[in-house]
């Protein structure tokens, strides 16, 4: 799995938010459209792409898209 | 006096008995005098809702009803029931865009399909009394609201409260009462898989007029009553029990 891969699966659940603004520093919550929808979003996109169960703690200490990449990858070397 | 919502006698039995709702609907009906059938899938579980129940002449059984074979199984070993409340559910938040076929047959086999043929079967075997209730735990979801992610959630609930309907008429003339309570959420760990996090469910919490999500006993009261000669004259009715919630 390859950072570049797992932020344009995150930004594609984003309907409004430009492209441009997705980096692997960005602090997602601060992004104006994030949601507790966006975050169920999130969930359901990694189960698909990745085979992964995210939990909704595992977001909530997450600051940026790094962070969460990180979570994923440690998930899916177990 | 004979107090009315009394189950004394009465032979019920309880799906979905090992946690939450289930659980302490079997517990409340023992205390009310019930002789209660618990089933559920998990031993370990089941028997623990077994060694809390109160009086004598209860029995536990392990089934899967999202299984026909466990079905058939289940009503072979069942005695002539008086009541019956299908408790058994499944909640997975899912935003819609990423259901598909398999996500919500999961939902709906265990929501809405074997609880509706398990009493399909159980009215053919002839063991279920007249004068008996069935109680189905819908919810507020589907009926009078939903939440983000809880499209098929909703849909499998929205369909019991129809089946309720179609059901109360048809087994009207063996006066066979059908009903079901719709709680708004519960203190359970229905969202044990963690989709939902603590921290969302105590801002969740907020909305509700009376300040708090309801207690498990507190859905068991309300199916207590639909259970005994209380509500005798009462089918097909849907019964609210939310703190409020739908009100705003």
């Amino acid at each position: 799995m390859e950072i570049k891969g797992f932020i344009e699966n995150f930004a594609s659940q984003f309907e409004f938010t430009d492209t441009s603004e997705f980096k692997a520093e960005t602090k997602f919550r601060n992004i104006d459209e994030w949601s507790s929808l966006l975050a169920l979003s999130v969930i359901a996109m990694v189960d698909e792409k990745y085979n992964v169960t995210l939990k909704g703690d595992d977001i909530r200490v997450s600051q940026t898209i790094q962070d969460l990449f990180n979570i994923v990858s440690s998930k899916l070397s177990k | 006096m004979k107090n009315p919502f009394s189950l004394e006698d009465k032979f019920i039995l309880v799906t979905g008995a090992s946690s939450g709702i289930g659980k302490a609907i079997a517990i409340e009906c023992s205390r009310m005098g019930a002789k209660v059938i618990v089933t559920a899938r998990n031993k370990e579980r089941l028997n623990e809702t077994y060694s809390k129940l109160e009086g004598g002449g209860h029995v536990q059984l392990i089934a899967d009803l999202s299984k026909t074979g466990e079905i058939e199984k289940l009503i072979n070993e069942l005695p002539v029931l008086d009541g019956l409340v299908h408790s058994a559910g499944l909640a997975e938040p899912l935003p819609f865009q990423f259901l598909n076929k398999e996500k919500l047959e999961k939902i709906f086999d265990v929501n809405f399909t074997a609880p509706t043929l398990i009493t399909q079967q159980l009215i053919k075997s002839k063991k279920i009394n007249k004068n008996a209730s069935v109680v189905f735990i819908s919810s507020i979801s589907g009926v009078y609201c939903s939440s983000n992610g809880g499209s098929a959630y909703s849909a499998s609930k929205g369909a019991i409260n129809g089946l309720v309907k179609g059901m109360a008429l048809d087994l009207a003339p063996k006066f066979i009462r059908v009903n079901c309570v719709n709680p708004g959420m519960i203190n359970t760990n229905i969202f044990e898989n963690g989709a939902i996090s603590e921290e969302q469910l105590k801002e969740d919490m907020k909305k509700y007029p009376l300040k708090r999500y309801g207690e498990p006993e507190e859905v068991a009261f309300a199916v207590i009553y639909l259970l005994s000669d209380a509500s005798k004259w009462v089918t097909g009715s849907n019964l609210l029990i939310d703190g409020g919630y739908t009100l705003l």
